[in-house]
């Protein structure tokens, strides 16, 4: 019972939708003698979320008892698997990762519905039809070729099991926190769609747009940050970045978000950079489709492509080319009607804000044009795959410049100052930035990027924190906070990336139990190899006594498992973690002179990769409070305002 | 007015600017692609016409039965990728891939050396039944492929 009714929640959801999508427009184009179609439009969004809200409910029951009469469920999950996995299972595979992106969806359309009230109500009504339209082409893809809630016509006996690689801890967050993010974006869309329409590109819509932009923000840097982490200790490859089309999917939406977040406080403050804010939140959607059609179609070969069917793909590229194309005639259509904002110096807040757009877009196109690339050889039956070599050197010609004028834009004011004024501070940061530079080539002999890396970190790291200088920190704007906090992360992401690409230890032996091996300052034995067995697992576990500089031994224990349903082995890294670092151990297979491989890291500040993404998701939590928190007082003091007006009006 | 650049005429010129950057990062990223993506070669096609020394690549094929050698160390492998007309030796240094299994199909991420020794920085074989290095996908058009899709099946 609970599978169909939480198909007949998603028909519902998806009439709700179109009726959503029909009043609105009506509504817009015609707004007099329709205002009873124009007053369905938001309840439609509100119940539309509450039932897809229901269904992905319903799909999460019946993957925590195991429903094998559910197809979905018998060949996605397992009875013996625990009960995290059970429930991460449920959007681990195509159908149900679907189900989660359009309740995502309907939940930031409801959202808007219930909380947005600045805007002028057609441009609303705009909105809200855009998010449904796009939120249709998304209800017929999963109603029509990838329905969750399929049933067999026998129940299975057992379900096939979910791939091990996905059962992790990361999983079970990973993936629904990256689609808050990419379908976070989807509102902005919809704003730019609504805005265009009726031609409000006003301050006050950027106020509006701000906080879901950066609530979708938050989340693709926070999913990111925890992706990379994932792949770093799952995958096993000691790497953190593999530039694979799955990552890049995930990292051209947050560029565009990035860019957009910024461009959108230029129009909210100064009422400038109108239509490329547009553009941007159109771009920023898009690119959260294109990830998905790379992700879901399967098109380009990728480590993480777990759930991926071909067929499929066409029906989102149909899509993708429906909203994105149809977007950009609207942009090219309306373009030309939006009136040139306020004007600005080039030295000015908004000068280099503009540098940071220019610089995010290019590094997006770099990322897009790589990605792509062996699909458009592969037409010509010339296959090639594009890496490292490609796109660190590529996308730090236009981060470095970024990062420079990083140092010196949040000391601007807006619209014209001089460098003069900002000279002492500036020339700070810089002193600071040469200095760590001179110390990392003392250090021993870096390549040319981490020794760049260390230089921007140093010097973006003191100049993040110079807006503080000279005032008084308790009655400093959460959002200012959050701008510090945010730039700070940013360098403590690049040091951490600097350090581990200059200064990795890396040792591959063969040992035998007692052997000791040294990798940089650590001392590692292995104390012996024994099986293990877990719920669904057995593994060799290699015993390993690690200490640091002859400090304390700690215990790690690598394991080689081998699940069996379905079979597959999988290789479980240890590590141990202190402030200024990790050691990164795995196990290989026994020779036939009984010793083991032993592959052996030690990643200096490797952490504060993450830890600065984390910094980054914190600053912009912050900032969305500070925003939402000015919102409430504003409107609370227009509300008393009016209060008194119509007291007034009373009395007199 | 003054010498300020009237609001059009800024926006104009922001506008080229902007474009001016973007195509310049198209320019730049295509050429870089050019330079720096890997190509993938078969042993036939690297036997025949090698890349140069040094260039990353990427070998797909067959481990030939009976070619795989460890190496004292205990962590070095040799062994022979072959696709039916030719076999190139490969080296590689770590831990071997769950599926790595002599007539297993397998792409090696590297370079190869001045004696003709292809030396792998990385080897992707088959390691679950949704994953296969596209590059083993459709070999068939080569003699070998046959053998090289019945082990992927």
């Amino acid at each position: 019972m609970i599978p169909e009714a939480g198909l007949a929640a998603l028909w519902l959801a998806a009439a709700l939708a179109a009726l959503q999508f029909l009043a609105g427009g009506i509504a817009v184009h015609r707004p007099q003698g329709n205002e009873l179609l124009a007053s369905l439009v938001r309840p439609a969004a509100a119940i539309q979320a509450l039932l897809t809200g229901l269904a992905f409910l319903a799909l999460l029951y019946v993957f925590s008892v195991t429903d094998l009469s559910v197809k979905l469920v018998a060949s996605n999950s397992h009875s013996a698997k625990p009960m995290i996995y059970k429930l991460s299972g449920a959007w681990g595979n195509h159908e149900g990762s679907m189900l989660l992106w359009v309740t995502v969806m309907a939940l930031a359309g409801g959202g808007i519905a219930l909380l947005e009230r600045r805007l002028p109500e057609r441009t609303m009504m705009a909105t809200l039809a855009a998010q449904a339209f796009v939120g249709l082409g998304f209800y017929a893809f999963l109603l029509f070729s990838s329905n969750p809630f399929e049933r067999l016509p026998q129940p299975a006996a057992e379900g096939m099991g979910l791939n091990p690689l996905l059962q992790d801890v990361g999983l079970a967050f990973h993936p629904p926190t990256l689609y808050f993010g990419y379908v976070g974006l989807s509102v902005a869309f919809s704003f730019a769609v609504g805005a265009l329409l009726t031609r409000q590109v006003t301050p006050d819509f950027a106020r509006a747009m701000r906080p879901w932009v950066l609530f979708a923000w938050i989340f693709l840097t926070l999913g990111i940050t925890a992706g990379s982490y994932w792949a770093y200790y799952e995958l096993g490859w000691g790497g953190w970045w593999f530039w694979d089309p799955v990552e890049n999917a995930s990292l051209m939406p947050w560029l565009a978000a990035t860019a957009l977040l910024h461009s959108v406080s230029v129009l909210a403050a100064r009422d400038a950079l109108r239509t490329w804010t547009i553009m941007l939140g159109v771009v920023a959607f898009s690119m959260s489709m294109v990830g998905t059609f790379l992700v879901r179609s399967g098109v380009l070969t990728s480590v993480h492509a777990f759930a991926v069917d071909p067929e499929r793909g066409s029906f989102i590229l149909a899509l993708l080319a429906l909203y994105v194309g149809s977007a950009l005639v609207l942009f090219g259509l309306r373009a030309g009607t939006i009136s040139e904002g306020e004007r600005f110096a080039i030295t000015s807040r908004e000068g280099a804000l503009v540098v940071n757009n220019v610089a995010l877009s290019a590094i997006l196109g770099i990322v897009l044009l790589g990605t792509l690339y062996p699909l458009l050889t592969e037409a010509f039956d010339v296959r090639v795959s594009v890496g490292p070599p490609y796109f660190n050197p590529v996308s730090a010609i236009f981060l470095v410049p970024m990062l420079v004028v990083l140092m010196v834009g949040p000391l601007l004011r807006w619209r014209k100052d001089s460098l003069g004024r900002v000279s002492k501070p500036v020339l700070g940061a810089l002193v600071v930035a040469l200095a760590a530079l001179a110390a990392a080539l003392i250090l021993g002999p870096v390549e040319v990027l981490p020794a760049i890396g260390f230089m921007l970190s140093a010097g973006v790291a003191v100049a993040s924190v110079m807006p503080l200088a000279g005032r008084n920190v308790l009655r400093l704007p959460l959002a200012t906070w959050g701008m510090v906090l945010a730039h700070l992360g940013v360098a403590v992401s690049l040091f951490g990336m600097a350090a581990d690409s200059a200064f990795t230890k890396e040792v591959l032996v063969a040992a035998r139990p007692g052997d000791t091996s040294e990798v940089g300052p650590w001392t590692v034995m292995l104390d012996d190899a024994r099986p293990v067995a877990g719920p669904n697992w057995t593994a060799m576990a290699g015993n390993m006594s690690v200490s640091y500089r002859g400090g304390d031994a700690i215990h790690v224990a690598p394991q080689a498992r081998n699940y069996w349903s379905p079979v597959q082995s999988t290789s479980e890294v240890a590590m141990a973690t202190r402030w200024n670092g990790q050691f990164y151990a795995m196990i290989g297979d026994e020779g036939e002179d009984g010793r083991w491989q032993l592959m052996l890291w030690w990643k200096p500040f490797v952490t504060w990769i993450w830890y600065g993404g984390l910094l980054i998701g914190l600053g912009g939590m912050l900032a969305l409070v500070g925003r939402v928190i000015a919102d409430l007082k504003r409107r609370d003091i227009q509300r008393r305002v009016s209060e008194r007006r119509d007291d007034a009006e009373v009395t007199a | 007015m003054n010498t300020a650049l009237k609001p059009k005429h800024q926006r104009l010129v922001l506008v080229m600017l902007a474009l001016a950057v973007l195509i310049g990062a198209a320019l730049l990223a295509a050429w870089a692609l050019r330079n720096q993506a890997s190509f993938f070669y078969v042993p036939s096609d690297m036997a025949a016409d090698p890349p140069k020394p040094g260039q990353a690549v990427r070998l797909g094929g067959m481990v030939q039965e009976g070619s795989i050698e460890t190496e004292a160390d205990g962590v070095t492998v040799n062994f022979l990728v072959g696709d039916g007309d030719a076999t190139i030796p490969v080296r590689y240094s770590g831990i071997l891939p769950d599926l790595f299994v002599e007539g297993s199909g397998v792409v090696a991420e590297g370079r190869l050396g001045t004696d003709g020794t292809f030396a792998a920085d990385n080897l992707l074989a088959k390691h679950d039944e949704n994953y296969v290095p596209r590059e083993l996908e459709g070999m068939h058009r080569e003699q070998a492929g046959e053998l090289v899709a019945e082990s992927l099946q």
